[in-house]
């Protein structure tokens, strides 16, 4: 168990800047689910794979345990990896894949068995030693590749976007047994992904990258609803937040905050607007509006709003209603940066 | 390297030192046949000199001597002519067999394209016994049409298994949009399906031609005036007189005979390696 | 290829290759064995079954004798050399570099150029007098200038001679196989074996070896077949001498059978070359029903 830090962590490609790592400061929590979130080329493999020990930094420092471990091959960093595919060695038995590790430690025979039987137990694979990863499914080679992770019981677990090779299907109950199993264990774990709704099932706290920087780093509900600039604030939640320009500054809000009259639900002095409905998307659970905004200085802004299907009435095509935001869910960022700047007045 | 960090400095040169070694002495022999092919006989021949220099000026003499008093240009136009002809009859029979391989159905595809694989594993050192009694039936003894007739056989193999993969590589939807239109099933092939696979066909002359300048046995065996020989048989065996070679001349030849098919090889190699791993991957 | 089309197209477009083959190919192997069985000389005219008598006389012969072992002795050998060579080779052409077409095109040469034209090439630099590697082994002091290697007139040095140039012919055609082989292997395997803390020989040899395993298979099968039944290296090299001791199976089958007009004996010679080439078809399917699975 083990605590990872970076300091001012570089990577510059020569080959051109996509992937690259501009100065990252990290410092995670022990035991705790630290996601890496970013949209493709942020960096955040990359950030990864050096941690790993794959990739070696231009500068800067990385520590696992208090040590740094710049020096050192990732063997020695005692840390484990889940790759996309997750790297099963095909012509080895989902035992032979399991022990592989403790045989490269030259770790006795009776040991190894031992150790072998607690991992696939602890991943309920015991009934699948004897088979090629060929003969399985999506699912079961992320827990093969899971229980090669854990047998070294390493102090540190790195998982690099596992869930992106599965059926959309699959998703979903693959994510929980991670997290399941992350609970269970209880090793420091960082994971990268593009999709933020994993992230924000699965993290503990989340860096949301961009460009090489990680522009925010906080749990869950402090990167979605206090969002450190506007790549956040729209990374975050799908529709991503209304962003509208008012007098050089930039007001945010997201489309559940933005209500019929009446009914914004996070209370407090409101705002009043009128929305003018253009048309709507009708997902079951809840409806997207998507529309024009009317009144004051956000006349003629669009904007999407969400509604849950067991709310109120609906409205007709075109027709305007007057609708309200809590003025505590508006935020407001600086028009040149993208930062989170303070309140502006709005009349 | 194998642990995905970028390769040293050290690792490095020691690849490119390997690899300088293997080149050079994998090339080493063609270096030797220009080299040989433009030195004078007597500075060839003078065991005092340095082989590796010209101690005596270049000369186009060996050119001259093969091209003018030798029949190499002969047995040049005797490998076209055969090599043209093969690559037509093995187009002509290879193309409508591969089709129906292809788009075969079930067992029967499968099974037939490995029993083809596997022709194309007998040996000519195994064939030419009895074959030459054939040839001799045909009346085709000591003539180029012998090469003709009988190098289909191993070139229709190789064909019908590499044109089997382009062919698969086709979706079918788009013959069965030409049958919808009113085609038969062999007019759209022979009017949609071969126009795309122009690079197999592309593929598979270029490799029959090879084929037929590479052969030595059959062509050893068939023919036995040096008239009709083709290049791979020819020069190796009659660029002679009695026991001593025209080691000038000899060389000039190989280096004609080699370095054209050198270069088309090195241009097509990544087709041929398609071709091999088309007709695997389903 | 029933739809839209009648049910004899597609055997009617199969059967002229098919014809073809069979007529050039099975006819004369089962052909091949009548000879074997009968008497049948060049220009002899009729056929008498002779039951096993050539096999006997041919393996009686201890040229032949002689022939069978180098026919192994030259295949095994040079497959071994051509393995390990063109493993190194795929593993320094795996990674790009500028100029890497040019050298390519470079290794490419043995394989492309006529086996028979390469071979006179190697007989010019292995001649007896004018031997460029002679020359330059002469002038490192590293023979006597009297006492010179005769590359193709000693029958060890001959035998090694041939074994050299077929492992050059075949180097070529196996390192292409094995690149092929080696950039299939995907990336992250090497990475999480480094990962999982093995080192680079064990990677190496528990890791990567074992995946290239199918396509070294292929490559071993084809180079065996291509050297087994080789004639032209030997022909030209050295004419099965001195006094026909690198001899191989095909080559004293061509001495035999053609130039000496004994059909018969020719056709009982080469057909010891059957079993090999069953064990071999036989071995390939295997593998390539495996690697199908994969």
């Amino acid at each position: 168990m083990a605590v990872v830090e970076t300091r001012g962590l570089t990577k510059v490609f020569a080959r051109g800047q996509v992937g690259a790592v501009l100065g990252v400061d990290l410092l995670s929590r022990e035991g705790e689910f630290l996601v890496l979130l970013g949209p493709s080329g942020s960096g955040k493999t990359t950030l990864l794979r050096m941690i790993a020990g794959l990739e070696e930094p231009t500068s800067g420092e990385i520590r696992i345990g208090g040590v740094v471990v710049n020096a050192l091959s990732p063997r020695e960093r005692r840390i484990a990896m889940v790759f996309q595919s997750y790297a099963l060695y095909p012509h080895l038995t989902v035992l032979g894949n399991i022990v592989f590790p403790l045989k490269a430690q030259g770790m006795p025979a009776s040991e190894r068995e031992k150790k072998a039987q607690w991992a696939s137990g602890l991943l309920g694979i015991g009934h699948l030693l004897g088979r090629k990863p060929r003969e399985l499914s999506g699912g079961e080679r992320q827990r093969v590749a899971l229980a090669r992770a854990i047998v070294r019981e390493p102090s540190v677990f790195l998982l690099d976007e596992p869930l992106s090779n599965l059926d959309a299907k699959l998703r979903a109950s693959a994510r929980e047994e991670i997290e399941q199993f992350q609970k269970k264990i209880g090793t420091t774990t960082i994971y990268v992904t593009h999709d933020q709704i994993e992230a924000m099932a699965m993290g503990d706290r989340i860096a949301v990258m961009n460009h090489g920087k990680v522009r925010q780093i906080g749990t869950p509900s402090e990167v979605y609803d206090d969002p450190a600039d506007t790549f956040v604030a729209t990374f975050l939640g799908s529709p991503p937040m209304n962003l509208v320009e008012i007098d050089g500054a930039v007001v945010g809000f997201r489309p559940e905050h933005l209500r019929p009259a009446g009914s914004a639900p996070s209370g407090g002095p409101s705002m009043s607007l009128r929305f003018r409905l253009g048309h709507e998307e009708y997902l079951g659970s809840e409806r997207i509006l998507y529309g024009t905004l009317g009144g004051g200085r956000f006349e003629g802004q669009k904007a999407v709003a969400r509604l849950p299907s067991t709310h109120g009435r609906r409205l007709a095509p075109d027709e305007v209603a007057e609708f309200e935001i809590s003025m505590r869910d508006l935020k407001f960022f600086d028009r040149a940066s993208g930062t989170r700047s303070s309140p502006v007045p709005l009349s | 390297m194998s642990d995905g960090r970028p390769a040293g400095a050290l690792e490095r040169v020691l690849k490119r030192g390997i690899l300088l070694a293997f080149s050079v002495a994998l090339a080493f022999p063609f270096y030797w046949m220009a080299i040989t092919s433009f030195k004078r006989t007597t500075d060839l021949y003078n065991l005092k000199n340095n082989p590796f220099l010209f101690s005596e000026p270049p000369t186009l003499e060996h050119l001259r001597l093969l091209l003018r008093e030798t029949l190499f240009l002969r047995w040049f136009a005797n490998t076209c002519f055969a090599g043209l002809l093969v690559a037509v009859i093995t187009l002509a029979l290879a193309m409508p067999a591969a089709y129906a391989l292809a788009r075969l159905t079930g067992r029967w595809g499968e099974q037939l394209g490995i029993a083809i694989f596997l022709t194309y594993l007998v040996p000519p050192t195994l064939l030419f016994i009895p074959l030459s009694r054939i040839v001799a039936n045909l009346g085709l003894q000591d003539s180029i049409w012998a090469i003709v007739v009988v190098y289909p056989s191993f070139t229709i193999p190789f064909a019908t298994w590499l044109l089997m993969g382009f062919f698969k590589a086709i979706p079918p939807e788009l013959e069965d949009a030409a049958m919808v239109d009113g085609l038969t099933r062999f007019q759209a092939f022979v009017r949609m399906v071969v126009p795309i696979s122009f690079s197999g066909i592309v593929t598979v002359v270029i490799f029959a031609f090879t084929l037929v300048t590479q052969e030595f046995v059959y062509a050893l065996t068939f023919i036995s005036s040096a008239a009709h020989q083709t290049v791979g048989v020819g020069v190796p065996i009659y660029l002679v007189r009695g026991d001593v070679y025209y080691w000038g001349s000899l060389m000039a030849a190989c280096l004609i005979a080699s370095l054209p098919i050198g270069i088309l090889y090195n241009l097509f190699l990544d087709r041929f390696i398609a071709g091999f791993t088309v007709g695997s991957v389903k | 290829m029933s739809p839209g089309s009648p049910r004899w197209l597609g055997p009617v477009m199969l059967l002229p290759a098919i014809v073809y083959v069979i007529g050039l190919v099975g006819v004369p192997f089962v052909l091949s064995f009548f000879y074997a069985l009968g008497d049948v000389k060049v220009g002899s005219v009729g056929w008498h079954f002779v039951g096993l008598a050539n096999f006997r006389s041919v393996l009686e012969n201890p040229t032949f004798r002689h022939a069978l072992s180098n026919s192994f002795v030259f295949t095994i050998s040079s497959q071994i050399l051509v393995l390990v060579g063109a493993n190194v080779l795929a593993l320094t052409l795996k990674d790009a570099f500028r100029g890497r077409r040019f050298l390519r095109f470079l290794i490419l040469l043995p394989w492309v150029a006529p086996v028979s034209i390469g071979s006179i090439g190697w007989k010019w630099i292995l001649d007896s007098l004018y031997s460029v590697i002679n020359w330059v082994l002469v002038r490192l002091h590293l023979v006597k200038p009297l006492d010179v290697p005769m590359w193709l007139g000693q029958p060890t040095l001959a035998m090694i001679s041939v074994i050299l140039v077929h492992t050059w012919h075949i180097m070529p055609f196996a390192t292409v196989i094995l690149l092929a082989g080696w950039t299939a292997i995907p990336k992250d395997i090497p990475e999480a074996a480094a990962v999982d803390g093995a080192g680079y020989f064990r990677t190496l040899f528990q890791i990567t070896l074992p995946m290239l395993l199918p396509i070294v298979n292929v490559a071993l099968l084809f180079g065996i077949i291509f050297t087994f039944t080789d004639m032209t290296v030997v022909y030209i090299l050295t004419r099965g001498g001195p006094y026909d001791t690198t001899q191989v199976l095909p080559s004293l089958a061509f001495f035999t059978g053609i130039l000496g007009s004994d059909l018969a004996e020719g056709a009982a010679i080469s057909l010891f070359l059957v079993p090999l080439l069953a064990a071999v078809a036989w071995l390939m399917l295997r593998t390539a029903r495996r690697a199908e699975v994969t």
